[in-house]
């Protein structure tokens, strides 16, 4: 099946990635299909594993303080800072919606 | 349909009519058959053409655990500090960091779990929960979705009736789970340059999320259960829980139906800075959606801000309707395994290991059984004991009074909640400022237990006391000249001058009306400067009017 325009337009919301030609539209679908090829495995009655760490220890870390006072050096690699802080646009910019896109995305 | 209107609060919206196509509908048992509109004044349903309202309000509670470094990160926690300086690789997600799980935070929320009376999950799993927002530069948050640490729960709480502080009410209203997640960073917005200044410090620090089901029904009832939560919290350690400095954040899901239908649209409200604040969002927000729905509008299930200034709620702006947060399994943590006396493992590393009952027998008293040992040990009113411990050191000060004078409790409660209470709340002072220290006030009850003042003398020293100036009660009852009369003939000679002005008055007594005896004892009272022991005084009258 293919992958519609509207789902396209949700995933872009989503994960602020841009198919914005139809090779990254055929990308997306061979992806899918790669990742479909999990189905023909038979899990009935499988517990669901959600990480290879599920039969590892989880490290435990004392609370103390052992990081941090670092700022300038994590302040190289800002585009745009104003004194200590941070530059960031005042919200979140809206993506287009659906309807203000390109025709060409629609007749794919 | 009957339950919703039975489990909702015993105040406002109480209302026993159901408005039907079939006309009214006898009321449950025991109930009047009345409607309250919102502000508790009576109105009979048939009267304005009403049908009745059911608010129902749930709560999602954020409390910061009180920790000296983060949850998954060694830089430490603190409210004030130059921007962005307690921030590790980790906070600012810098690639090839890694989560590591600090063990006193995982121990906060278990005794959180224990003390709200939940099922703690001896394994529990962490989620991340996408969004896009500067101040989460990692683009998700690390929370406990699908299986958190503790859930099916409880909390009990006291609203009074009716504004009585005599008439207490017990509610309880359900904890549905605690998760354990990670803080966001601050935003300060610049909208004179159009940008937002990030400061990652707060960007990691751990959080309780308490989710409480929709049990409540009113501001009150809300503000009364986050009150008693933060109280708990403050006990056990686990969270400072102050409301001003953020370390308690309260979200509200407001919606209303009718009785006997399904739940209406919720929206949730946020931007609650306050208790008082939350109260008054929560009733607005009920009142806004009742308003709306009678008008024939319709709720949307949108995110709304409180704006304490305007006291309303109006929609929140950068929140789009439906967030897909697109969860998925923590993939660099394995599960959380705690464990318990039986299950505790041979030979692991003991700080490897968190042991539920451990911590289970080492909980403090949890303020409901603080409340009822204090009533138990001084013999105080259960809603004494509540204002006890709703005011911060207030019943250390009285235990030190008790511990100070001769005068019973029973009687120390009085001057410690009646005059030292209001005196604090007319100043706005909290009892650790307070001019009048707990010796002080020992000293003052005392010269009333040895009957050298009279109370009515006693209230005038506080006054004095309250100005701070560094005298005695007795450098102020010697400068007043407050002292009881101890000479009994000087007494009986003033008891006798009165009785002989007032014939009218004698003989209305010695026909039997008593009431009037108690003119003489004012009249006495007035002569003497207040300085007699009315006890005294009664007795002699009683004497000498019958000879």
């Amino acid at each position: 099946q293919t992958v519609t325009v509207e789902v396209l337009d949700h995933l872009e919301h989503l994960a602020l990635v841009d198919f914005r030609d139809s090779e990254g539209v055929e990308r997306l679908q061979k992806a899918i299909q790669f990742a479909d090829q999990l189905h023909e495995v038979n899990t009935d009655g499988i517990e669901p594993m959600d990480s290879v760490l599920e039969d590892r220890c989880l490290y435990l870390r004392d609370d103390d303080v052992t990081e941090g006072n670092c700022m300038k050096e994590l302040m190289k690699n800002a585009r745009e800072k104003v004194e200590e802080y941070f530059v960031a646009p005042p919200g979140n910019i809206p993506l287009p919606k659906l309807e203000e896109q390109d025709a060409f995305l629609q007749s794919s | 349909m009957a339950a919703a209107a039975s489990r909702g609060c015993g105040g406002v919206w109480r209302f026993a009519w159901q408005r039907g196509a079939r006309g009214p509908v006898p009321a449950p048992r025991g109930q009047r058959a009345v409607a309250f509109n919102a502000r508790g004044g009576v109105v009979q349903p048939e009267k304005c053409g009403l049908a009745p309202w059911v608010p129902v309000v749930g709560l999602e509670i954020h409390a910061q655990i009180s920790s000296n470094s983060k949850l998954f990160s060694g830089s430490q926690v603190q409210f004030v500090a130059p921007p962005n300086s307690l921030v590790s690789f980790f906070d600012a997600s810098l690639p090839g960091t890694l989560p590591v799980l600090n063990r006193r935070c995982v121990e906060a929320a278990v005794m959180t779990g224990l003390a709200l009376n939940c099922s703690v999950n001896k394994k529990s799993l962490f989620d991340r929960k996408h969004y896009f927002y500067a101040d989460l530069p990692a683009g998700y948050q690390i929370t406990q979705q699908r299986v958190p640490i503790a859930v099916n729960g409880s909390l009990s709480y006291s609203v009074c009736i009716d504004n009585k502080m005599s008439q207490m009410v017990t509610k309880t209203v359900r904890i549905k789970q605690i998760q354990l997640e990670q803080d966001s960073g601050k935003s300060l917005h610049d909208d004179t340059r159009s940008q937002t200044l990030i400061d990652l410090n707060r960007a990691g620090v751990g959080l309780m999320e308490v989710v409480m089901e929709p049990d409540m029904c009113c501001g009150e009832e809300a503000a009364a259960a986050v009150r008693e939560l933060q109280l708990i919290l403050q006990t056990l350690g686990s969270s400072q829980a102050v409301m001003a400095e953020g370390q308690l954040r309260v979200d509200a899901n407001v919606s209303v139906h009718h009785p006997g239908e399904p739940y209406g649209v919720r929206t949730e409200v946020k931007n609650i800075n306050s208790l008082r604040f939350l109260a008054k969002a929560v009733d607005y927000e009920i009142q806004r959606q009742i308003e709306e729905l009678e008008n024939g509008g319709t709720i949307l299930n949108e995110t709304r801000a409180f704006d304490s200034k305007l006291g309303c709620t109006v929609p929140m702006r950068d929140k789009e309707a439906k967030q897909d947060y697109r969860f998925m399994p923590e993939p660099n943590l394995p599960p959380l395994i705690l464990y318990d006396t039986k299950s505790l493992p041979a030979n692991m590393n003991h700080q490897q290991v968190v042991n539920i009952d451990w911590i289970h027998e080492r909980l403090p008293d949890l303020p409901s059984v603080k409340r009822a040992k204090l009533v138990e040990q001084y013999g105080i009113l259960p809603e004494h004991s509540f204002t006890l411990l709703n005011e911060d050191g207030l019943t250390e000060f009285f235990e030190n009074v008790v511990t100070q004078t001769q005068m019973k409790p029973k009687k120390v409660i009085g001057w410690i909640l009646k005059d030292l209470l209001s005196y604090l709340k007319q100043h706005s002072l909290t009892v650790k400022e307070s001019p009048v220290s707990s010796f002080l006030l020992a000293d003052l009850l005392n010269l009333i237990e040895k009957k050298e003042i009279s109370s009515t003398a006693a209230k005038q020293v506080l006054s004095e006391l309250w100005k701070g100036e560094g005298k005695t009660p007795l450098d102020i009852v010697k400068e007043k000249k407050l002292e009881l009369i101890q000479d009994q003939k000087e007494l009986e000679e003033i008891c006798q001058a009165v009785i002989d002005g007032q014939e009218n008055e004698v003989m209305a007594i010695k026909a039997g009306n008593r009431k009037v005896l108690n003119k003489l004892i004012g009249l006495v009272q007035r002569e003497t400067q207040g300085r007699a022991n009315p006890v005294l005084v009664k007795q002699l009258l009683e004497k000498k009017l019958s000879e």
